[in-house]
């Protein structure tokens, strides 16, 4: 535990526990709407979706802030996560679509008489569960072996990664895939049998997303503070003298970036329910760039910035596009070029001399 | 309608005032009795009446009250007298001559100009005519036959002769219209012939004869064989176009890349300027010279490659030279500045798209086989592509700047050592890579949209066409631009766009993985980097 | 670090600033706010942003004469960004933080898809103003453009008509989404209850923001010269059309051979196209600038003025097409509806809405129909001029009401016409 953190850390992260699973759910659900303390469902679910973007953010800041590695696929790792949880959503649906056919509605329009073949078994939650962390598991396990074992890397993996999730995005967009084509899935109706848009449980799914991003960071902290950690910062930093020193990079690479895809995944997977849809959009190589700037905003190789970073960009989003819609794009295309000439280490950054230890 | 007039056309009608309540039933009448007006007004043979109907044809007929007028321009003259108005009259009603009234004046005036002195003429209408004519006309196609000296009219006239006989003739007439249609490379041939092989409803062949049958599906078999080869030259051709537009959009990239090491992701967007600069020059010249408007191109070009240029060279000197030793950082703010300028053009230009005319010499195309046309706007993009090759060769083969170029690329602390400017070099370079992508903004006015995304369609594809191609050889960007345009088209043939087009992304990302350092690779250490 | 400090704190702070920020209160008395959801960046800005600032001209012109219920109407503009995602996020914001009373918003289905759940769960109201697919009747969305029995289907009976050139060969190209998926199936079957066999049916699809069209058109080329008249019916997106049509003038494709109809291509996506190649192609619309009279006349006026006083950048060159006249339409629906009800209140203000009539720009009174949410909207069919406007060839007798449950699609026979009760969704 000590190695965590220290207790400034510890008592931290309690906070926010508490915050999130306590102080969320009485706000939002025994506070009286009236009330100036109620937080309202709004809030609720972009307290979820940020918070899904700030688990995707320390996956992000895992393969390149401590390993190195630019990946601009994992939006990709993201939306299959999404998928694998939409499918579910989907099935969950039953009968109660515009057709009342046991089959989605996009199904029925295609004329499609029985689910594909990977729509197998997809009624079950836990095989949806399953599928969303190991989908994007075992493609970047592929993808990955193959790209490192060629010693593929720098920009050169930025663009294939970006290639990648571009071919995925073309390939979901066409309505043969069995996706749902451009309009993907949405309109879902229940989760594990409950009612998806009740307050209950989308206080449930926050509740869930919070823990989700408790443990990730946990689980990261505990990964970077370890052996593992300081030989994948070594690897980042010069890699070939560590493949000199007897490690095998290929492996180290590997591993941390399989991991970081399932926990993309698995943000994905707690995104949809939340946000009501998902479609192919979401792998636009755009999207995947942004993903970066977060962990670039919020100070690379600190966890914690990964988290600031997200909650920063897609709090100023929400709020440009609201306030001032055509000086969004402008904010961020200055974000990205202040970011990186001036803040190298981010917004954490500029704080991490005081608090070095509670980072 | 077409035995009506050539009733009249064979026995020459004096000339006389154009029939009045025929030029009415034309301008207000319904659909049928148009119809009847365009015979009746083609039956008089005055050239004034070919002048209003394809004043109709051209939208330039308006009303005023029951008054009919031609509207040319500025110009207004009284459609029955021909003779200009000093003061026409304001409130003008505009004729609204629809596809099936264009297609009656178009087959009216085709049967006029059949026996017309010029050649032009003569050849447009006959090959209105060679993809089957009406029955009608077979006396007027075969005076027109007897009389055609011309051969590319004559093969033409023979082609449309011999659909005729094909339907009307004896079985001698038939066998050799067979042969004659046998010999030709049109889409139309090959209709008629399919037509004498298929079987009727109750069982029999539409065509009674074996023997014409037997020369018919052996006639068949040659014309499409000959089509079969139009198609892949049509093919070919889409490939090599589809090479020279990516070669055009990567070969900036190349250059940068292959300099600097650094991923531009603003890439698209210099092409974009390009794209807009060509805009800007396209709308001086149509406010300020339009009768030199042909000529805009050789004004853009420049103009599309200074404005990418000097900004791509102030975005070396303003951002990517802060992050110098960075490059991922630096395709984070490239990006960054790639949003600002798309944001930016959305600002002064609008979200919507503008448009860019083309000059008049680079519409229509170059028939290569019947059916198959080669565009010019593409043919002309494919040579530009070519040409902009040889000149950024010539430059980095031939010129100082260019072997410091070669230098810097190969080994860039060697290249400072012996007293090379490698910031300056930098800068330059960078200019030429933004400047090149301008150019292929310029091209790609010609054949698609100009609006604030235009760079990002190509920014992907472009990328890919790199890393395929290998760094820091044009010669690697060339093939790889190529061979994914002909892959491109030869998968869209067979299979569709999109998964063509994933099919290729798939195989690069492969390859990639297989032979990291491209097609062509720098040989030694500089490979490393 | 001392030296870059300063500036370091100031973003940062500006940064952190912004993060926080939320939306400024604005409490003036005696105003109701209403959405304007329309993306203003991103791909879908090209077409949303004239809806965005149409919606601002009609408020703008309700507020002059006094405004709604003696109410100022405040418009909430919020930005999107052509993220369907997003697109919910905002719904939900205009409806629980801002509360307004009625939305006016959305382009894509997908972006509608997006939306409907949350207008659902909060019982909001939105007004929809673009031609779509049909198969959808939500109680909390009034559909203000046409179903497919409103465009597509009078136009394939137009080109099949003597008129339209007798066509009895049939292209069907578009870009693979779902609106052109459903219309080509409708079209399918309409055709075949039209005696048009399969063979001589061509169904093509392109990816969205697809450029290069060389090889599919030598395929039509070589489709159509296989006997019998043939059109192409094109449900083309957005960017794509501008290449495409280009391609078909570089390839010698004339209207008088092989027309073209578009359902997606109005005065605005041609504003970018030079038309001279292309004049005689058609496309059917419930609207077009060129119709010719009172109504019209002074809306387009009042537009090129309304552009002019704001000096948006389309003011040189004001155009107006037939989504903007459904969100006219739409805006002033809604104004009628809460005259009527006399509250703001959707549950009140969605019964006054059925029936409701409207004098449009198209030249004829338009009515909302009393159960399906959807308008009745005369069909107009133009021929492309040289000018970029359209001729108008053929227009139907009077306004059609719409089919969101085409016939032509097995299984909508047994559906009612009218939204689903709440007690069936639940």
């Amino acid at each position: 535990m000590r190695r965590l953190y220290g207790p400034a850390g510890w008592t931290a992260l309690g906070a926010s526990a508490a915050l999130l699973f306590v102080a969320v759910p009485l706000l939002s659900l025994a506070v009286p709407p009236g009330s100036a303390f109620h937080l309202s469902q709004y809030w609720v679910t972009l307290l979820g979706k940020i918070m899904c973007y700030a688990i995707v953010a320390l996956a992000m800041d895992l393969v390149w802030g401590y390993a190195g590695i630019l990946s601009l696929g994992q939006g990709l790792f993201f939306a299959l996560g999404g998928y694998a949880m939409g499918m579910y959503l989907m099935r969950q649906i039953g009968r109660e679509g515009q057709y009342q056919s046991d089959l989605p509605d996009f199904m029925v329009f295609l004329d499609w008489q029985a689910f594909p073949w990977h729509w197998w078994n997809t009624d079950q939650f836990w095989w949806c569960a399953l599928l969303a962390v190991g989908v994007p598991g075992l493609l970047a396990f592929v993808f990955g072996y193959f790209a490192f074992r060629s010693r593929v890397k720098g920009v050169y993996f930025s663009i294939i990664t970006q290639a990648l999730t571009y071919a995925a995005m073309l390939l979901f967009f066409r309505n043969e895939t069995g996706f749902g084509g451009n309009n993907g899935f949405t309109d879902f109706k229940r989760i594990l049998g409950y009612p998806i848009a009740t307050a209950e449980t989308r206080v449930a799914l926050v509740v869930a997303t919070g823990a989700a991003l408790l443990g990730t960071l946990l689980l990261a902290r505990w990964l970077v503070t370890s052996r593992f950690g300081r030989v994948l910062a070594a690897i980042r930093d010069a890699e070939t003298r560590v493949a000199f020193c007897g490690y095998h990079t290929l492996h180290y690479k590997l591993f941390v970036f399989t991991l970081a895809a399932m926990i993309c995944g698995l943000a994905g997977a707690l995104y949809v329910p939340q946000v009501g849809i998902i479609n192919p959009s979401e792998m636009s190589p755009a999207n995947s760039i942004e993903i970066a700037i977060w962990v670039a905003v919020g100070g690379r190789g600190t966890l914690v910035g990964a988290i600031v970073g997200a909650g920063l960009v897609n709090g100023a989003k929400s709020f440009f596009t609201q306030a001032f819609p055509e000086f969004w794009l402008y904010f961020l295309g200055l974000l990205f070029i202040a970011v990186t000439l001036f803040l190298p280490r981010g917004v954490v950054g500029l704080f991490a001399r005081r608090g070095a230890g509670a980072a | 309608m077409r035995a009506f007039l050539l009733a009249f056309l064979v026995v020459a009608v004096p000339a006389r005032a154009l029939d009045e309540g025929a030029v009415h039933r034309l301008v207000f009448g319904d659909a049928d009795e148009r119809s009847q007006a365009i015979a009746a007004l083609v039956a008089e043979g005055d050239p004034r009446a070919a002048t209003l109907l394809r004043a109709l044809a051209e939208g330039e007929v308006a009303t005023a009250g029951r008054r009919i007028l031609l509207v040319k321009g500025e110009t207004v003259a009284d459609a029955l007298t021909g003779e200009a108005l000093a003061s026409p009259p304001e409130a003008r009603e505009e004729v609204v001559a629809n596809n099936r009234l264009r297609r009656e004046i178009e087959a009216a005036l085709a049967a006029l100009q059949l026996v017309s002195p010029a050649r032009d003429a003569r050849l447009a209408a006959a090959r209105a005519l060679a993809g089957g004519a009406d029955e009608t006309l077979r006396p007027l196609v075969r005076r027109a036959l007897a009389e055609e000296t011309d051969p590319e009219v004559r093969a033409l006239l023979e082609l449309a002769a011999a659909s005729l006989e094909l339907r009307g003739g004896d079985r001698q007439a038939r066998l050799s219209a067979i042969r004659t249609l046998g010999a030709s490379a049109s889409p139309q041939a090959r209709t008629l012939l399919a037509a004498l092989l298929e079987t009727r409803s109750d069982g029999g062949f539409a065509e009674p004869d074996p023997e014409v049958r037997a020369a018919a599906q052996a006639a068949l078999r040659a014309v499409e064989a000959r089509l079969a080869w139009g198609e892949f030259a049509g093919l070919a051709f889409a490939g090599l176009s589809l090479g020279s537009i990516l070669l055009l959009a990567a070969l900036g990239l190349a250059i940068t890349y292959g300099v600097m090491g650094v991923i531009n992701m603003a890439h698209g967007e210099m092409i974009m300027v390009g794209a807009y600069a060509t805009y800007v020059v396209q709308s001086l010249f149509r406010a300020h010279a339009p009768e030199a408007f042909g000529a805009y191109l050789a004004f853009a070009v420049p103009a599309a490659f200074a404005a990418a240029a000097l900004l791509g060279m102030a975005l070396e000197r303003g951002v990517i030279r802060r992050l110098y030793g960075r490059p991922l950082e630096t395709l984070l703010a490239t990006w960054g500045l790639s949003l600002i300028l798309m944001q930016a053009v959305r600002t002064l230009f609008g979200a919507q798209n503008v448009q860019v005319e083309a000059p008049a010499w680079l519409a229509g195309g170059v028939e290569l086989f019947a059916g198959v046309v080669l565009p010019w706007n593409r043919i002309a993009i494919v040579a530009f592509a070519a040409a902009v090759l040889g000149g950024t060769w010539l430059l980095l083969a031939r010129t100082r700047l260019g072997l410091f170029v070669r230098g810097v690329t190969q080994n860039r602390d060697m290249a400072a050592c012996l007293g090379v400017p490698t910031a300056r070099v930098d800068t330059l370079a960078f200019g030429l890579g933004s400047g090149i992508a301008g150019l292929a903004g310029c091209a790609l006015t010609q054949i698609g949209n100009v609006g604030p995304d235009l760079g990002q369609a190509y920014i992907v594809d472009s990328f890919m066409v790199v890393v395929f191609g290998g760094v820091g050889q044009l010669a690697g960007t060339v093939v790889a631009a190529l061979a994914l345009g002909f892959v491109n088209k030869l998968l869209e043939a067979w299979s569709g766009a999109v998964i063509a087009k994933i099919a290729v992304l798939v195989f690069v990302i492969f390859f990639i993985q297989r032979r990291p350092q491209g097609l062509f690779a720098l040989k030694g250490r500089a490979a490393q980097g | 670090m001392k030296r870059r400090t300063f500036t370091r704190l100031a973003l940062a702070a500006a940064v952190a600033a912004i993060g926080l920020g939320s939306s400024a209160l604005h409490a003036q008395q005696k105003t109701v706010k209403i959405g304007v959801l329309h993306s203003l960046s991103g791909t879908m800005a090209i077409s949303e942003t004239v809806l965005k600032d149409m919606v601002l001209m009609a408020v703008e012109e309700i507020n002059a004469k006094g405004g709604v219920l003696g109410h100022r109407i405040e418009p909430v503009v919020v930005d999107p960004a052509s993220n369907w995602p997003l697109f919910a996020e905002k719904a939900r914001q205009l409806l629980t933080q801002d509360k307004v009373a009625v939305v006016f918003g959305c382009w894509t289905s997908v972006s509608r898809k997006s939306v409907l759940p949350v207008f659902e769960e909060l019982n909001g109201l939105l007004f929809y103003p673009v031609q779509y697919e049909g198969e959808e009747i939500s109680r909390n969305v009034f559909y203000t453009g046409a179903a497919p029995n409103q465009q597509a289907i009078p136009a394939v009976e137009y080109l099949m008509s003597k008129e339209g050139g007798s066509v009895r060969r049939f292209v069907l190209l578009g870009t693979d989404y779902v609106y052109p998926r459903t219309t080509n199936k409708i079209l399918r079957a309409f055709l075949k209850s039209k005696g048009i066999p399969e063979s001589d049916i061509m169904e093509e699809y392109t990816p969205f923001g697809h450029t290069d069209y060389q090889t599919i058109i030598a395929r039509i080329k070589k489709f159509a010269s296989e006997g019998k008249k043939t059109a192409i019916i094109s449900t083309i997106n957005g960017d794509s059309n501008v290449p495409f049509y280009r391609e078909l003038a570089a390839q010698g494709v004339k209207a008088t051979d092989v027309p073209s109809v578009a359902f997606s291509v109005g005065e605005e996506e041609l504003r970018g196209v030079d038309t001279k190649p292309l004049v005689g192609h058609l496309a059917a619309w419930n609207y077009f600038m060129s119709l010719k009279n009172p109504e019209n006349d002074a809306w387009k006026k009042r537009w090129a003025e309304y552009t002019k006083a704001k000096k948006l950048p389309y003011a040189s060159k004001p155009l107006t097409n037939d989504p903007m006249e459904a969100t006219y339409i739409g805006v002033y629906m809604w104004k009628q509806a809460v005259e009527k009800a006399k509250s703001f209140e959707v549950d009140k203000v969605r019964p006054a809405v059925y029936g409701q009539t409207f004098k449009a720009p198209s030249g004829f009174t338009i009515k909302m129909d009393e159960k399906n949410h959807h308008l009745h909207k005369p069909v107009f069919i133009g021929e492309v001029r040289a000018d970029g406007q359209f001729n108008v060839v053929w227009k139907s007798a009077g306004p059609i009401k719409a089919q969101p449950w085409s016939p032509f699609i097995p299984g909508n026979e047994k559906r009612k016409d009218e939204p689903a009760l709440m007690a069936e969704k639940k």
